[in-house]
């Protein structure tokens, strides 16, 4: 059980997808300008990352390791993630049209997101059971959710302040995220 | 040697098969039926999503449309066209819909009106009307902080020199600069009268003269001028009826205080300034 809590607090805090793996940088600047876009993001990767999490876990584990397929991972993961987020948006369009026009957008645009996949290879590489798969993609995702969301804050401050020219829009924003990161790398010395 | 080529191959094709399938099976058991016709309607809008219309956007309004909720004139952006293209889709006759555009009622830029204190707040002018209604004297005036140019969804609305100028040719009278101006100095008026009042305040005229060198001092020269009746002074204002207007520009030219604004005399400014 200790165990499960380990992986929980490690994926969110000290191994913070964004800020300590940098896995799903390009939604984390792309969709964080409004605390509200962003927590919607942050569902929808929250939703799609446990899910994979299980599907890819089975996928590795009934398929390819029996057959010594390992080296093929990476695609196979993309091939059924892909397939899963379409199937859930399809679901979702049909039987729970509040969620699916909740998530919207975000739904499609992560896919093959780099934090999704990332989950799953992590999951691969760290050996964990299907439990643990399924609890360290959730809270991978909260973590993520949780970065992005602050972040969307800091940016919606950012509006308001006056920042040199040559650091206005994208340069600024840079350097807020490395801030934010180094703030985020002072959980790194909290290893068990 | 063939069978470590063969294997992961067939065992790709397999799971692509299986998703397709799978994919494809969901297509049909979670098909969801559609609205043709607002997504007919929806692709004659213009998709600015500007919510001039009181639904939350171009889809909103075409599904409402295609239910019979609203009219088919209701997108005052798209204007007649669109009003025509969707009365063809929906098998009725289209009203004719009055294009209108945003007129900022107020003249008083940085030169010409006084100004009570120093703003140095937020750069909106939301937060500017909670510190006693705005920095400028005038209760009624502009605020020129460019609330209504940021909301803006077609871009047509410039600050020039602490007043918001409405560009005629890019708006197209969604009205949404309308509801985010808190001092309501922001009208809609029919697309094709030449002549606005940019003045709004309702003070009498001595007071106006003290602050405003723009402000209308009710001398009711207009009234008297205008051949159609259109113009009436009420607290201390004039006001066009543009149902009478007949767009003759008397006023404009017979005004004293040169604030009865005419389309030709912004776009003489906009020139010079280039």
């Amino acid at each position: 059980m200790s165990n499960i809590f380990l992986i929980m607090f490690g994926a969110i805090l000290t191994e913070n997808f964004i800020f300590s793996r940098f896995y799903g940088c390009c939604p984390f600047l792309g969709v964080s300008d409004k605390p509200s876009t962003a927590l919607g993001m942050g569902m929808a990767v929250t939703f799609v990352m446990t899910l994979s999490s299980a599907a890819t876990y089975a996928v590795y584990y009934l398929l390819l390791e029996p057959f010594g397929l390992e080296y093929l991972k990476t695609i196979a993961f993309i091939l059924v993630i892909a397939s899963l987020v379409q199937f859930i948006e399809m679901f979702l369009k049909k039987y729970i049209p509040s969620l699916y026009s909740a998530l919207g957008i975000y739904l499609p645009l992560i896919t093959t997101n780099c934090a999704v996949l990332g989950a799953a290879l992590v999951n691969i590489q760290d050996q964990n059971s299907f439990v643990e798969s399924v609890v360290f993609g959730f809270s991978a995702a909260l973590g993520f959710t949780m970065a992005i969301t602050v972040f969307a804050g800091v940016r919606a401050k950012m509006q308001l302040s006056d920042p040199p020219k040559s650091f206005r829009g994208f340069p600024i924003l840079l350097i807020a995220a490395s801030l934010a990161a180094m703030a985020f790398s002072g959980f790194s010395g909290m290893k068990f | 040697m063939l069978k470590d080529i063969l294997t992961p191959a067939l065992i790709f094709v397999g799971l692509g098969v299986l998703m397709g399938a799978l994919l494809a099976v969901a297509t049909k058991v979670f098909h969801v039926e559609k609205n043709e016709k607002a997504e007919e309607i929806a692709a004659c809008l213009p998709g600015a999503n500007c919510g001039g219309c009181g639904y939350t956007g171009c889809a909103a309004l075409a599904e409402a449309i295609a239910n019979g909720e609203a009219k088919v004139n209701s997108c005052t952006v798209g204007g007649a066209e669109a009003a025509n293209k969707i009365a063809a889709i929906m098998g009725v006759e289209a009203e004719a819909a009055v294009r209108m555009r945003a007129e900022v009622m107020c003249t008083g830029n940085h030169t010409n009106a006084i100004k009570k204190y120093k703003y140095m707040g937020v750069h909106d002018c939301v937060a500017a009307s909670k510190l006693g209604g705005g920095d400028k004297v005038c209760p009624n005036g502009c605020i020129g902080l460019g609330t209504c140019a940021a909301h803006c969804p077609f871009g047509a609305i410039v600050i020039e020199n602490g007043i918001a100028r409405v560009d005629h040719k890019k708006c197209r009278g969604c009205g949404v600069c309308v509801t985010f101006c808190p001092k309501n100095v922001i009208k809609l008026v029919p697309y094709d009268k030449d002549v606005w009042v940019g003045c709004s305040s309702v003070d009498k005229g001595v007071k106006i003269k003290s602050y405003c060198e723009v402000g209308c001092i009710a001398c009711r020269i207009c009234e008297k001028n205008c051949p159609a009746g259109a113009i009436t002074v009420n607290d201390n204002v004039a006001r066009i009826d543009y149902s009478k207007c007949i767009n003759c520009g008397l006023c404009a030219e017979k005004c004293p205080r040169k604030i009865i604004e005419t389309v030709g005399r912004q776009e003489k400014l906009r020139e010079e300034k280039k």
